[in-house]
């Protein structure tokens, strides 16, 4: 126990004390407080274990470069969340936080072997061993060393919280509100633009926050802020990353600061941000010192302490030693003092440090021990002394302490600037990269930007010391154990580049990233390489700057809102009628229609024999229709589809084949054509977006010449196929206006006129090979019309079906279905189509690279049927051919399986399949190796009924 | 996200309203048929993909609708101009 | 080189591992080699080393004008399986997958692969037919490739959500139990210590600035920040780079490069045992022994060199990892980065000889490159040494572009009724 309260000062309620709990033991805290804080002042030291060895260790920063304390934060049931840093939780009634990656207590914990063992887990440790025996790694070493590894536990069950997102513009956005970035915004506000001032804290303030002094200007300043109504201040908000163009991402959290029971709305916020100007002033981040014992509970920065006193009103020990090789220490030992805080030594490695701190300290009382170094610090759950001795000299000397800062300068914060590409320049001064050129319109300003008077300092890899490097354990990166040996280890093993390094070591791989490891571990390893820092690299800056929630960056796209599921006018009817659905591109599609409890098979064996026998009907919705209107439409369809139009009469329909410029099938669909000027174009169900876009492109960019306007109709018609012997007489009493007689309105022809009082385009086309029509009516009245073909249909036992019976009906005839039967390799003539290729036409899209000389090679795959020797048998989709069922494998395929169905007017199985040459197969009996047996099957034509099409005219 | 200027609308609007149509000032042949398997291999595929500048084609799917044609460089992603489909490329 | 091994680790233990030597030395170029490659990913690293110890050419340099293993070997998501389609597709991965096994031993590094099994899941009817269609043709091409029920899938992949009120559903999935993960760093530290202790020069920080071309046409030598470089032999193993190399020897390509992000979470505990995939909603997923969850995300829409892409893929990318895994929205995003993926126009690798007589490619990889490192690595050192392709990498040619014969497995998939 070291850390208490002061009795005055900070920025916290005394007069509304929070109860807490960690590690199930109550606790109290006060409002205004951070989880840290709160538990400094109760005076826990260990606040968690380190990722690699376990070691106990505290808390090292009070903000989000915190590497050490990491926590997991229940509130209820199915809202915990892992690994959050004490320092950036706020401390709110109730809240239940717990130590990780510890077994089975933080103070006891068995898994800490790993760091008696250390000496075994050097950098790189796991790319040397486990290698024996050979299966091992996955039955025995991986296993333990996964669990050994993580930090917190995942959560488990679904996250009963939503999130919220959001876009903002504005004319200067100001990352960070500490003095300088206030100060930014403020003159930004003066100019009239939207300013947007974000701030990852609890509040605005920033390093004022731990400066009493400061804390009028900066009210009076934030007063004047809100009070514009052109500047938003957003705290509690993080901005995670800078993208092209000045766009920011920050997320703003918006309930866990509160007690559950008060949490509203959406848990976190996410913000897009389009700034005409990004000014950041995120500061400057504390760099640890490196010596023996300076991760033990205790050991922490100067800065860390400074705030805990002044912003939180807790001292983080009775008896404080200032470790510096900076002014900054000085100065933040000399406010401590003035805040009720004892520190006994300051230390300082510089001989030469102002007079007036030296002078101030002593005056204080404070000893301080000049051109000195702290060679190690001791203590097993918390810190109880040091030796320090003159730097690089075995002359130790020890002070007892329970708090050891740390003052080892600063590293200004270009996380941002560095992730639009902004380039950076070392600065001796600082010991640190400062930016230096952007394209972006932005600026740094503050510490951020290498402006900030804080005094001198030295930057150093380690404090000096007489140990070889290989001997001493001071660490770099605390969450992952990387200790400057580790460092030396990496370079001495060949490893030149920081990129190498920090991958050989996991150095900066920790949660934080970096923050307070980055800069030394780079300069340990000039050190080793006595060469300049500039020379060994930079590792990159990526987003996000502190971890994000994944429910936050996904925003509102979850659930129902994931990706819109499209449903057509007629789908509340299928629901109502106990349709079963898939789903097909972004639709869903009514599959079949069970009466009691048929399944699949026979709903379909069912929904196709009434077709065949009387009528069904069939909700064709889906298809995509894109309407061609202008004078040149059929020229313009002529160059686009493999058929030729221009010779197609108005009122008359044809079948279009649509290729890829490289030749293959991409999509197809009948095409009516309305009037000389107008056609009425239809698409596969996935395929419509994606014919539209290339007709576009052609258009706009090929073939300007042409006078031509496409329009997407896919929604504002519902489409109502009505198949079989008795179509014509259901539909017969509804239609008006279109002489429906097998005289005046053939196969392939297309008809406008009423239904039921609506306006319709009426199809004869069939995709069963049944009398056929599509009837097209504005979306609006698809359900009307829909029930009236049904009430009429009664007579004839009319019945709805599915695609799947689709599927078959159409199966059975032999017509393709675009990426079922073919699957984007298949040519025209491979799908037995060379039929509509307009053989006269000099051009279309594809006819070139179809004279390409694979294209028209020996041993394609052809569309064939294949009848299996048993009928009862129906082939698996996607099963593959061979000709030779007993060769050994890997067997030479000659094609697969496309398309497979009970077909009930066949009474048998049927299969399409694609097979190398398959035309010149016929009669031929081919294998099918399936894991329970070879099926024989013989090859025959694609159309398995009414080869004639005599039903098709009835 | 890249901010985009579409030369129709005469507005810097963002990525995700366009879709990038690839290299610009790729002319379908009038006679394809007259074109060489190499030639016509290299309409279909050959591509410059440039480390630095680069002409390619946006439309702007979600906006007006119309294709156009963009100058920028690789490295940076930084637009030097867009200009109107038929355009001589600058 | 020293021995890597349990035994020697605890030997250094004890005197503070002072007696580890270098993995590599770092070379300084020789005037001439008998063969180049240039560009030190995993592939070219790789070539290298099978140059020297398959192939019996040993005095090869490998040049990098970065670090070794800095580009996508070190920034992909380490994602290894073969269940692939076509015959070609096939035989090439399931040379990779049988290379990778005993890779460690081979190599004397343990660069981690794990067999946890890769499994892509179905989620409409389309999917389902196309996935039995390449676990039939996988079983008849000696590739392992299983179909698993969606509780199956459940049952192998706890956290899935297999609700059938989910917006995709999922209806089953294609288990390649084979497939799983590697370390991606220790793939290239691994090959760049055992080609550099068979005498291969690894050059880096060496940019090439030209590639010269004799009186005939052939490849001379490389022109290089650190001069001349001769050599009869030169293998562009370059990735995303690859066009700008190759428009140094005078060819333009058919290739695109493209900026390809990935991520990774905070570190956890155990929760994802395996590797999973859905096309459909287009997320993949596996948790790394660190046990940060590594989730990959889709290509940006423009070609960059960058490697930056936007934030939107991002959005897109986890709102499809919760869509199918919805306990992971409380997880937090650590890490973003992005690399240059070379994509050709059928999005299959092109492995080949190429016009110019000593000159030798290997690219195109796109997003499935890490995959196939030991695999493509040896049929490159096979193509250079022999001047002629084995059969497995004989069907990635240049010529397939302007034959016609391509090897599209994404058009075989993708395609939506």
């Amino acid at each position: 126990m070291s850390g208490y309260r002061l009795s005055v000062g900070g920025r916290i309620n005394r007069a509304a004390p929070l109860s807490f709990t960690f590690d199930g033991k109550a606790y109290q805290g006060l409002e205004g407080d951070s989880l840290a804080s709160a538990l400094l002042a109760s005076g826990v030291m260990l606040f968690g274990r380190s990722f690699k060895y376990h070691r106990p260790r505290g808390i090292l920063g009070m903000g989000s470069e915190e590497p050490n304390a990491l926590m997991t934060v229940e509130r209820g049931p199915a809202r915990m969340t892992p690994n959050l840093r004490a320092p950036s939780v706020a401390l709110h009634a109730g809240l239940a936080a717990k130590s990780q990656n510890r077994f089975p207590t933080l103070r006891r914990d068995l898994t800490a072997v790993n760091d008696t063992l250390s000496a075994f887990f050097p950098a790189g440790f796991y790319n040397k061993t486990f290698m024996w025996p050979r299966a091992a790694w996955e039955s025995v070493y991986e296993p333990i060393i996964r669990r050994l590894a993580g930090l917190g536990d995942s959560p488990t069950t679904r996250d009963p919280d939503h999130y919220g997102a959001t876009y903002a513009h504005c004319d200067v956005l100001v990352v960070g509100a500490g003095p300088a970035g206030i100060a930014a915004a403020v003159e930004a506000a003066a100019t009239g633009g939207r300013v947007i001032l974000i701030d990852e804290q609890e509040e605005p303030g920033g390093g004022a926050l731990a400066d009493p002094a400061q804390w009028a200007d900066l009210a009076a300043s934030l007063a004047a802020l809100n009070a514009a109504d052109n500047v938003q201040i957003l705290s509690r908000t993080t901005a995670i990353g800078h993208y092209h163009q000045n766009f920011v991402v920050a997320v703003e959290r918006l309930t866990d600061h509160l007690a559950p029971t008060d949490a509203k709305g959406a848990r976190e916020k996410l913000w897009r941000i389009r700034a005409g100007r990004v000014v950041l002033a995120q500061g400057a981040i504390e760099r640890p010192l490196v010596f023996d014992g300076n991760d033990i509970p205790g050991v922490m920065l100067a800065s860390a302490a400074r705030t805990a006193a002044l912003r939180y009103g807790v001292a983080v020990g009775r008896s404080v030693i200032v470790m510096a090789v900076h002014d900054s220490g000085w100065r933040d030992a000399l406010a401590l003092m003035a805040a009720g805080v004892t520190v006994s030594t300051i230390i300082d490695l510089r001989q030469d440090v102002a007079a007036e701190l030296v002078d101030a300290a002593r005056g204080a009382g404070i000893a301080v021990h000049l051109g000195c170094a702290v060679t190690s610090a001791r203590g097993r759950l918390g810190i109880s002394s040091i030796t320090y001795a003159p730097g690089g000299t075995v002359d130790e000397r020890a002070i007892a302490c329970d708090a050891l800062l740390m003052a080892g300068g600063w590293t200004p914060t270009v996380h941002l600037w560095s992730h639009a590409k902004g380039t950076l320049r070392w600065d001796g001064a600082w010991g640190a990269y400062l930016p230096d050129t952007t394209h972006e319109v932005m600026t740094c300003v503050g510490g951020c930007g290498g402006a900030w008077d804080y005094g001198s300092g030295l930057a150093l890899g380690t404090l000096p010391s007489a140990k070889p490097l290989h001997k001493r354990k001071g660490f770099v990166d605390f969450q992952n154990d990387v200790k400057a040996r580790d460092i030396g280890l990496a370079v001495q093993e060949g490893f030149r580049s920081i990129e190498h390094i920090k991958r050989y070591t996991t150095n900066g791989m920790a949660t934080d990233q970096g923050k307070t490891s980055n800069l030394n571990g780079l300069q340990i390893a000039s050190d080793v390489l006595s060469r300049p820092v500039t020379e060994i690299g930079l590792t990159t800056f990526r987003p996000p700057y502190t971890p994000q929630t994944f429910g936050a960056l996904l925003g509102h796209h979850k659930e129902a809102l994931f990706q819109p599921l499209r449903k057509t006018a007629i789908d509340d009817w299928a629901r109502d009628h106990g349709a079963v659905y898939e789903n097909v591109a972004q639709w869903r599609r009514a599959r079949y229609f069970p009466r009691g409890a048929e399944d699949m098979d026979a709903a379909v064996l069912r929904e196709c024999l009434a077709v065949r026998d009387s009528v069904g009907m069939f909700d064709a919705s889906t298809l995509g229709k894109i309407e061609v209107v202008g004078p040149d439409a059929a020229e313009f369809l002529n160059r686009l589809y493999t058929n030729p139009w221009k010779s197609l009469a108005p009122g008359r329909c044809r079948y279009g084949l649509l290729l890829r410029e490289e030749g293959f099938i991409m999509d197809d669909g009948v095409a009516g054509r309305m009037a000389p000027d107008r056609f009425h174009v239809t698409t596969t169900t996935g395929g419509a977006a994606r014919v539209l876009n290339m007709m576009e492109d052609y258009l706009q960019t090929e073939w300007s010449d042409l006078d031509v306007w496409l329009t997407s109709a896919t929604e504002q018609w519902a489409v109502i196929a009505v198949q079989g012997p008795k179509a014509r007489d259901v539909i017969a009493g509804l239609v008006s206006g279109i002489d429906l007689s097998r005289e005046a309105f053939p196969h392939m022809a297309v008809r406008e006129g009423h239904i039921c009082g609506v306006p319709t385009r009426l199809f004869r086309v069939s995709f069963t090979g049944e009398l056929g029509f599509e009837v097209n009516v504005p979306a609006q009245h698809g359900r009307m019309v829909w029930e009236a073909i049904h009430a009429a249909g009664q007579p004839y036992d009319i019945t709805p079906y599915g695609t799947e019976a689709m599927h078959v009906l159409r199966a059975e005839k032999g017509f393709i279905i675009i990426g079922q039967d073919t699957d984007g390799t298949i040519t025209p003539e491979d799908a037995g189509m060379a039929w509509a290729i307009g053989q006269k036409k000099p051009d279309f899209v594809g006819k070139r690279s179809l004279a390409r000389p694979d294209l028209v090679a020996q041993g394609r795959k052809q569309l064939v049927g294949l009848l299996t020797e048993d009928g009862t048998h129906v082939l698996e989709e996607g099963a593959q051919i061979v000709a030779d069922p007993d060769q050994p494998v890997p067997m030479t395929m000659i094609g697969h399986v496309t398309s497979a169905y009970l077909s009930p007017a066949l009474g048998r199985s049927i299969a399409l399949a694609l097979v190398a040459d398959g035309r010149a197969r016929m009669g031929e009996t081919l294998y099918v190796p399936m894991p329970g047996g070879v099926i024989r099957a013989v090859v025959t034509g694609p159309v398995f009924y009414d080869a004639e099409g005599s039903r098709l005219d009835a | 996200m890249l901010l985009i200027h579409c030369p129709y609308c005469e507005e810097d609007r963002p990525e995700v309203e366009f879709a990038n149509g690839g290299q610009a000032h790729i002319a379908r042949p009038a006679d394809p048929s007259a074109y060489s398997d190499p030639q016509w291999e290299e309409f279909l595929y050959i591509r410059r993909n440039p480390r630095g500048r680069h002409h390619e084609r946006w439309r702007h799917v979600h906006g007006c609708g119309r294709f156009f044609n963009a100058v920028r460089d690789t490295v940076s992603d930084r637009f030097e101009t867009t200009y109107k489909a038929g355009e001589p490329a600058r | 080189m020293k021995r890597f091994s349990g035994f020697n680790l605890i030997g250094e233990a004890f005197r503070s591992h002072q007696g580890w030597p270098e993995h590599w030395p770092d070379k300084a170029p020789k005037p001439a080699y008998d063969a180049i490659i240039v560009g030190a990913g995993g592939h070219g690293l790789g070539a290298a080393y099978y140059l020297a110890s398959k192939y019996g050419i040993t005095n090869v340099a490998v040049i990098e004008k970065g670090w070794l293993g800095g580009g996508n070997t070190g920034r992909n998501t380490t994602i290894i399986r073969s269940n692939y389609l076509y015959d070609e597709s096939a035989h090439l991965y399931d040379h990779a997958v049988k290379l990778w096994d005993g890779l460690s031993q081979e190599l004397n590094y343990n660069i981690m692969y794990s067999k946890r099994g890769v499994l892509m899941l179905a989620h409409n009817v389309h999917d389902v037919q196309s996935f039995k269609r390449h676990i039939h043709a996988n079983r008849l091409n000696g590739v392992d490739n299983e179909w698993l029920t969606a509780e199956e899938c459940k049952a192998y992949c706890p956290p899935l959500d297999i609700s059938p009120n989910a917006r995709h559903p999922v209806l089953g999935g294609a288990l390649q139990r084979r497939g799983g993960t590697a370390r991606h760093d220790s793939v290239a530290w691994g090959y760049a210590r055992a080609a550099s202790a068979l005498g291969v020069d690894i050059i880096q920080n060496c940019a090439v600035t030209g590639i010269r071309r004799g009186a005939d046409g052939a490849a001379e030598g490389v022109e290089t920040e650190r001069g001349f470089i001769a050599s009869k032999k030169i293998g562009v193993s370059a990735a995303g780079s690859t066009s700008v190399v190759m428009a140094m020897a005078g060819l333009q390509f058919p290739l695109e490069s493209y900026p390809l992000q990935a991520l990774v979470s905070e570190p956890v505990k155990p929760i994802f045992p395996c590797v999973v995939m859905s096309n459909t909603v287009h997320a993949y997923m596996s948790q790394s022994d660190k046990g940060e969850l590594v989730i990959g995300a889709g290509t940006d829409q423009y070609i960059s060199y960058s490697q930056r892409g936007a934030f939107h893929i991002i959005e897109h990318t986890l709102a499809a990892i919760c869509e199918i895994f919805p306990i992971f929205t409380r997880m937090r995003m650590m890490r973003t980065w992005g690399g240059i993926v070379d994509v050709t126009p059928d999005r299959s690798p092109i492995l080949a000889k190429t016009p110019v007589p000593g000159l030798y490619v290997n690219c195109g990889w796109g997003t499935g490159g890490f995959k196939a490192t030991p695999g493509a690595a040896d049929l490159l050192a096979y193509t250079i040494a022999h001047d002629a392709p084995h059969r497995i990498n004989a069907p990635y040619a240049l010529d397939r572009f302007r034959n016609g014969r391509l090897i599209d497995e994404a058009a075989a998939a993708a395609v939506a009724h």
